[in-house]
């Protein structure tokens, strides 16, 4: 990683300058047949630089981020474990690239294949009836989900049903997807164990539950234990239950949502599956349904006939919630994980939840002995464990955020912070399968520097990071001047070509 | 400690009311309220002449970290928001019960009266609350 | 295997560490009568040597057939700068930046893109983008919602020359909180929404307006005319624009001819789009990225990550998300939006395309796309039994009538290696058979030709059949 700060790409910009050699060729002014009230008067700012400018400039930014490829990078709740190479090389090949979305079906035979295995290897993995690849993101897997169960509910007659039951601890995702599909949020509280009060429960479901929505391993990092009552409790009143996949790396090849219970899943193709983060973007969020919501799925859908695989669209389901993008979702994202699906096989998915729960309980038993509290100290932990530095804040001063910056001066990107909200100074830690023990002792030996420094020198903490390319940022000040685009000092505009 | 003048009046929900001289409330959020919000960064004040009803949202808070509505304690017409707050929210982390002032409002004839607390209510409500 | 990096050695020290005898244990918190005995149904693994073969055969399958459909998704030359920068590991493997200290390289970018964005649609405000394009419209759409506080109706004017996808998304997204979509008919002549037919909605309380430039058609609306009417009614104004047309168009904040003099707003009032067609390669239909961008004044409505230049805490500027409070790990029920990331790795590609082309590259590939499909056209119309459809300019795609359906039409040129276009028949059947095709500046005129003289023997083919 570097330190060194680069200035913005514009002021590298001089006028007449340009990778030209990436252009096409000059063809005069072949527009001059569009109306001159619809023409642009004045160019954009977009910089003129070379092509070794732009190329230097990038991967000098580059080299300012934390990623997977460089650091140890054990977010809570988003499984950040290595991005096989092959899954990129292979769903890079030009013919995947070039082929266009609307292109007829009879020149798109092998990705079709490549989509119809994926959709049948994610139903045997969530013991679901159906699956539809085509939400672009975890977040639109849920509302596909969401949107699912109201249009049963609707299609019943039964349209009193509009409210979703959430546990308390969930992610804030949740809660905003029901108000997105137009439903009222109910939240139920989690006992001191974790599990969610079914007696709270029981007082919740009603005439009017449209669905519950659970993350199981939840989001405190442990199994929702009850969740043959709760699906029985839910059921009973006529709900549906919708299972968040955010953790399903907890219990890959172990158990399965349908079996639980579940009428509804979405799996996070970028968690589970290994595809990349890419900064924030592109996810992939399949869902999958049991039988009674099959016709619900969003479109299109990949089917076969006889040998030929071909889409299946509104025509095919008139019942569909519709289409949630322009084409097929993110359609490289799924040949990515299909790839590592391959490559996992039936034998290596439990070896994937094994030792990513090995790993888990591996930093939960040595990070108390360092001195650190649990937050459900006699629980197992899932894929991912919970400590709380509430006794630190109060005895040291020292927060969860400080620990978190901190980290980064180790070489380690910090663990998830202040989430799950019901934990007062969390850190959510997921260390996943594909880190080794080394990198876990590793991990374990700077949270036991940072406490030690904590005691003796904790300004050194409090002051982290010491050794980013910049220090801690002025939040307040981004947000009351907001400053989001670059500006020419003594701004003139570029005037287009007369 | 958190600043609750005994001069006022307060709701569950962290806002505070003045009554002045000519019978219109003013209405703003409480100390203790914008100490848990953090710095202010940005501040959204109803329009003048709009119909408010006892907990609806009239405004918007909102810090780095969290954004709040503001909900209103008496049914009644805005007759002045304050538009000050636009470029300097501050005003509400500094002086919350004077220059931090949201609203002030016309109540409606005849309205149910609104449960308010007293300070010494207000102030046993923010004790339990911190427990 | 499973890129599992642990040896027999490290699981049994691990369990010791922990206190139990097998890893079995760890997940003795699961009823027993839910645990699954086999996992069926998915095959066996395969090595990085299988898979590529595989992979390869697929491909192979597929082929490389020319490619003159557009409808939303566009061939352009990728420089390989692009993709090699982008699917560096520190760009491909890394998280959305919480950690800011840690994560300047993609924040920095997103704030330059941004900049090129905000610039290229001549709005104040980029977010770090959303999903696609066609959701973008429906985002835009409950963003308009938010921001029109003079109108309570939630109504929606969607004219049908707007992308039939578009449409469809936009109702999946935001059609469960109440939006009312209504459709707004073409003038079949021209293939473009006639002005004086908003007349009817004249009076009442419209939410807004959404306008596609250039229509689904590759036609140009006249923007200025109905810009100037959404706003005259204070009806707000979604734009829906191709990223590469802006290079020779007017921008979407500088729509509308009189209302700077009227003293109201100037310009829609927030414009979204298909990132694609910035260095993202065609890919079956995805990941791409949609564009969002709007006034100042809206900018707290806007759903999607937002990046902002502040100072550290020895003084130097640097970046960081902002305006996170709109967002769902924090307003949870009340967000703007469900969304959580944006589409990182693509904007990525399309900022470093951007920067490679700069204004001028920008403007010859917005060129050389209008003069080669102006080409194709001309050489199309010229074969026995085909048409031009509308009559007025297009940017890089036309309509053309052919004198039997287009299907069959379609798969023979496929059986010769051409993507022909796409047909228009299941969304606008009352323009008989149609296809909407497309040529960018990777199209020669030999790759013309070849498709005219393909098409000529097709349609032959058929009316000897």
């Amino acid at each position: 990683m570097s330190t060194r700060l680069e200035k913005p790409i514009f002021e590298y910009s001089v006028p007449g300058r340009g990778a030209e050699d990436q252009w096409p060729r000059d063809c005069g002014d072949a527009a001059a047949d569009l109306p001159a009230a619809l023409r642009r008067a004045r160019r954009p700012l977009l910089p003129e630089v070379s092509e070794l400018e732009t190329v230097r400039h990038f991967t000098r930014l580059s080299q300012l981020n934390f990623s997977i490829d460089t650091h140890f990078y054990p977010l809570g709740s988003c499984t950040m474990k290595y991005n096989p190479k092959a899954c990129n090389q292979y769903a890079m090949l030009p013919e995947f690239l070039a082929r266009h979305p609307l292109a007829p079906e009879s020149v798109g035979q092998g990705f079709l294949a490549c989509l119809y295995e994926l959709q049948e290897m994610l139903k045997a993995v969530t013991g679901m009836q159906a699956v539809s690849l085509t939400p672009m993101a975890g977040a639109q897997g849920e509302f596909a989900g969401v949107a699912m169960i109201r249009a049963y509910h609707r299609a019943r007659g039964d349209l009193e049903r509009n409210e979703i039951i959430v546990p308390e601890a969930a992610h804030g995702t949740n809660p905003a997807t029901a108000t997105m599909c137009g439903c009222v949020v109910r939240e139920v509280p989690v006992n001191a164990q974790g599990d969610v009060d079914t007696q709270a429960l029981e007082a919740a479901v009603g005439p009017k539950t449209a669905g519950i929505m659970l993350t199981n391993p939840s989001t405190l990092g442990v199994f929702e234990r009850r969740i043959e009552e709760v699906a029985r409790t839910v059921h009973a009143a006529g709900g549906l239950l919708y299972y968040d996949g955010a953790n399903l790396n907890a219990i890959l090849g172990k158990v399965r949502p349908g079996d639980m219970g579940f009428d509804v899943v979405h799996v996070n193709l970028h968690k589970t599956f290994s595809t990349p983060h890419g900064g924030g973007g592109p996810g992939a969020g399949p869902v999958g349904v049991s039988a009674r919501l099959s016709p619900f799925l969003p479109v299109p859908i990949v089917g076969r006939r006889g040998e030929r695989y071909g889409w299946l669209t509104e025509r095919d389901l008139p019942q569909s919630i519709g289409r949630l993008s322009g084409f097929m979702g993110n359609a490289g994202v799924l040949l990515r994980a299909y790839i590592y699906m391959r490559m996992l096989g039936r034998e290596g998915m439990p070896k994937v939840s094994e030792h990513a729960t090995l790993n888990a309980n591996y930093l939960l038993a040595r990070l108390t002995r360092a001195g650190f509290d649990a937050a459900y100290p006699a629980r197992r932990a899932s894929h991912e464990l919970i400590i709380t530095l509430k006794r630190q804040a109060r005895e040291l001063g020292v927060t969860t955020m400080d620990f978190a910056k901190r980290l980064l001066d180790h070489g380690m990107h910090a663990p998830t912070t202040y989430f799950p909200l019901l934990v007062p100074e969390c850190l959510l830690i997921e260390p996943t399968e594909t880190e080794s023990k080394a990198a876990l002792d590793a991990f374990v030996a700077a949270m036991s520097e940072i406490l030690t420094e904590a005691t003796k020198e904790p300004e050194r903490v409090t002051g982290a990071p010491h050794t980013m390319p910049v220090r801690r940022l002025d939040d307040v000040r981004a947000a009351k001047q907001l400053d989001l685009t670059w500006k020419p000092a003594g701004a003139h505009a570029i005037p287009a070509k007369s | 400690m958190s600043n609750v003048p005994s001069d006022l009046k307060y709701t569950k929900t962290h806002e505070w009311l003045r009554t002045l001289p000519d019978g219109t409330l003013e209405v703003g959020i409480t100390d203790h309220a914008q100490h848990a919000l953090g710095d202010l960064v940005f501040v959204e004040v109803p329009e003048v002449g709009r119909k408010l009803s006892v907990g609806e949202p009239f405004a918007v808070v909102e810090s780095v970290k969290a954004a709040s509505d503001v909900y209103s304690p008496v049914a009644g017409e805005v007759t002045a928001g304050n538009a000050a707050l636009g470029s300097e929210p501050e005003a509400i982390n500094s002086d919350a019960y004077g220059k931090g002032w949201l609203m002030r409002l016309r109540p409606s004839a005849g309205g149910a009266a609104p449960s308010l607390l007293s300070a010494a209510e207000y102030e046993k409500l923010i004790a339990e609350e911190g427990d | 295997m499973a890129f599992i990096p642990h040896t027999r050695e490290d699981v049994e020290s691990m369990l010791a560490a922990i206190g139990v005898s097998s890893i079995e244990q760890l997940f003795d918190e699961i009823p027993a009568n839910l645990r699954l005995a086999a996992l069926a149904g998915v095959p066996e693994a395969l090595t990085e040597m299988e898979v590529g073969r595989l992979m390869t055969e697929r491909a192979r399958l597929d082929g490389r057939p020319l490619c003159f459909i557009g409808a939303g998704a566009y061939e352009h030359h990728i420089p390989a700068a692009v993709w090699a920068i982008a699917t560096r590991g520190e760009f491909y493997s890394a998280y959305t930046p919480y950690q800011a200290e840690a994560s300047q390289g993609t924040l920095q970018l997103l704030y330059e893109y941004q900049t090129m964005m905000a610039s290229l649609t001549g709005m104040q405000a980029s977010n770090a983008s959303l999903y696609d394009g066609a959701s973008a419209m429906g985002e835009a759409c409950l963003m308009a919602v938010r921001a029109n506080r003079k109108s309570h109706s939630n109504r929606i004017l969607v004219p049908t020359t707007v992308h039939p996808h578009y449409r469809r998304t936009a109702k999946a997204v935001a059609g469960n909180q109440g939006l009312i979509f209504e459709e707004l008919p073409y003038c079949t002549e021209e293939g473009c929404i006639p002005v004086g037919s908003l007349a009817r909605y004249d009076g009442q309380d419209i939410t807004a307006l959404v306008i596609q430039q250039p229509n689904f058609f590759g036609r140009l609306e006249d923007v200025d005319a109905l810009c100037d009417w959404a706003h005259a009614r204070d009806i707000l104004v979604v734009a829906v624009v191709n990223p590469t047309s802006l290079a020779l168009l007017k921008p979407p904040g500088e729509w509308g001819a009189q209302s700077a003099n009227q003293g109201v707003n100037q310009g829609a009032d927030i414009a979204v789009g298909e990132g694609q067609p910035l260095g993202v390669p065609l890919s079956s239909g995805g990941p791409y990225f949609g564009f969002m961008a709007t006034r100042l004044e809206h900018i707290r409505q806007m759903p999607g990550r937002i990046v902002g230049r502040t100072l550290d805490a020895a003084g130097r500027s640097g970046f960081t998300l902002t305006l996170q409070a709109r967002e769902q790990h924090i307003r949870r029920a009340k967000a703007t939006s469900n969304i959580c990331t944006n589409q990182g790795l693509l904007v990525t590609a399309a900022t470093v395309y951007l920067s490679l082309m700069g204004p001028v590259g920008l403007e010859r590939v917005a060129a050389a796309s209008h003069a080669r499909a102006r080409e194709l056209v001309d050489a199309l119309t010229r074969v026995p039994g085909v048409r031009r459809l509308f009559r007025g300019p297009v940017f890089h795609e036309e309509a053309i009538a052919l004198d039997r359906p287009a299907a069959p039409v379609l798969e023979k040129l496929a059986a010769r290696g051409i993507v022909g276009g796409f047909d228009l028949a299941e969304h606008y059947p009352e323009l008989g058979p149609a296809l909407l095709v497309c040529a960018t500046e990777t199209k020669t005129s030999a790759d013309i030709d070849r498709y005219a003289s393909a098409l000529a023997e097709c349609l032959r083919e058929a009316r000897a059949a």
